[in-house]
């Protein structure tokens, strides 16, 4: 009983618990994630398209691209892209005269280096999306005579980003996930938060526990999220 | 970053391949051999058994690797360690090892994700072909045996094979807590010799090199034991999006 109540009083709010502290690593995972999430994004989009412009160079780089990245260990490949990434562009920002004390913000760092990973695993998502949508949608739209952007707007993207869906919705887990890889560099989000307090504690179970609670928390609150989504964006489409 | 140093660092690096390679391959086993389990008791008839085995699921799939890991190690292992009756038990010297904190907790993480793989394909088996072991008087478990395991292993055979690629590249994360693996190695040459990109691009031109040989291995495997059920070249069709088995990474 006294257990129970002493570990209670190490999740309060203030001086004494460490529930504020969690509630802040949260919130960090949640931001990085989301950052990282839509980095990847965008990555993934210009990455498809490399992969399916038909211009030779543009396919060569995006697909050496994806088959490193995912090839190499995502743990190496973020340690590498911090320590390496950080001192390429503190480097370059000094030569092109930013002065001695450039720093580079630790987020922006987190954020570029997990949307770099994440960017190649979209990639592949969006490829396969795109060379679901049916061609003769396409071949319509351009009949019709819409411009390339516009036959992106209204017809290959709507119809490519519900074959990508649950690709997407897969790899946002994953980020969340893997967010917490970060933490091997010194940057505190959620796990970090509850290496700190098992450190100062001594506490390790109790408080790797918490963690693993609160990552489950995230991902099943993620998991209804995206039930939700999924139902609401195939409205239209008959099931079986 | 000069050429000899970076060659010099090959023989020190694949000290620690093996321990990785081990590691895959107790991890691979233990974790697939606890996958069959966890999915027939996912399609078991009693209903404990059956929320057991999605609460295990969902636990291994619902939180990051990493904190899994720590959890054993740090936390179990602070437990074990304020133990007297493990302390000096002659477990000791095992339970003091990162080494099997970690094959432990990669086993438990796959046993996760590769159960639910198994589950979808026990339940992809064809009714019939049960049906069928059943009018020839077959058990349960010689069913079982002959007809549902060996069916569903093929079915889902790809998929298993892309987990295992996953899981090879999971491992590095045991060099967080203390094991010697690969990466572990790479860490510690780049803590002592202060020069980040060679050791880590080193470990990384080996890790890509064993994804290569490991992929080329399982596919000329899948070949053999699937030489029936290979499409002609003109059927074979491009994956829809976000099937690609070795796409998405289970940390």
């Amino acid at each position: 009983m006294a257990d129970g109540l002493r570990y209670l009083q190490l999740l309060t709010y203030g001086d004494t618990g460490w529930g504020d502290e969690f509630l802040a690593g949260a919130w960090m995972t949640i931001q990085i994630s989301v950052c990282a999430y839509l980095v990847g994004l965008v990555l993934g989009l210009i990455g498809a398209w490399a992969k399916l412009s038909g211009n030779r160079l543009t396919f060569w780089v995006s697909e050496s691209y994806t088959t490193i990245v995912r090839a190499v260990p995502e743990l190496l490949l973020i340690i590498l892209l911090y320590y390496t990434g950080t001192t390429a562009l503190r480097n370059l920002l000094v030569e092109v005269g930013f002065g001695e004390d450039v720093q580079i913000n630790a987020f922006a760092a987190a954020v570029g280096t997990l949307g770099f990973v994440q960017g190649a695993y979209t990639t592949e998502v969006f490829r396969g999306a795109i060379l679901s949508v049916p061609k003769g949608q396409l071949e319509a739209a351009k009949a019709y005579g819409m411009s390339a952007s516009l036959r992106f707007r209204r017809i290959l993207f709507p119809l490519m980003f519900r074959y990508a869906l649950p690709g997407l919705a897969n790899l946002w887990v994953t980020i969340l996930k893997d967010s917490s890889l970060i933490s091997v560099v010194g940057f505190s989000e959620l796990l970090f938060t509850g290496k700190t307090a098992a450190a100062s504690t001594k506490d390790y179970f109790f408080f790797y526990l918490v963690t693993a609670a609160v990552f489950l928390m995230l991902t099943v609150l993620s998991n209804i999220g995206i039930h939700v989504v999924e139902r609401r964006l195939s409205r239209g489409v008959r099931h079986a | 970053m000069s050429l000899d140093f970076f060659l010099g660092l090959f023989p020190q690096l694949l000290q620690g391949t093996w321990i990785t390679l081990l590691i895959l391959l107790l991890s691979a086993v233990i974790g697939n051999s606890l996958a069959v389990g966890v999915a027939l008791a996912r399609v078991s008839k009693n209903p404990f058994l059956r929320s057991t085995s999605y609460f295990y699921t969902l636990l291994m799939r619902g939180t990051p690797l990493l904190v899994q890991m720590y959890l054993l190690y740090y936390g179990l292992g602070s437990i074990f360690a304020h133990t007297p009756a493990i302390r000096h038990s002659f477990l000791w010297p095992y339970l003091r090892d990162g080494f099997w904190y970690g094959v432990v907790a990669l086993s438990l993480n796959t046993a996760g994700y590769s159960g639910e793989i198994l589950r979808g394909a026990i339940q992809g088996v064809p009714y019939g072909e049960i049906e069928a072991g059943r009018a020839f008087g077959m058990s349960k478990w010689l069913i079982l045996r002959r007809i549902t395991l060996p069916r569903a292993l093929r079915i889902c055979l790809p998929t298993l094979v892309g987990e295992t690629i996953l899981l090879l590249k999971s491992t590095p994360l045991v060099s967080t807590i203390t094991v010697m693996d690969m990466m572990g190695m790479a860490n510690f040459i780049r803590v002592q010799s202060f020069r980040v990109y060679e050791p880590l691009l080193a470990a990384a031109l080996i890790y890509v090199t064993l994804t290569f040989i490991l992929t080329r291995l399982f596919r000329w495997l899948e070949a053999h034991l699937n030489k029936d059920r290979v499409a002609p070249p003109s059927l074979a069709s491009p994956a829809p999006a976000g099937t690609d088995p070795d796409l998405q990474p289970n940390l």
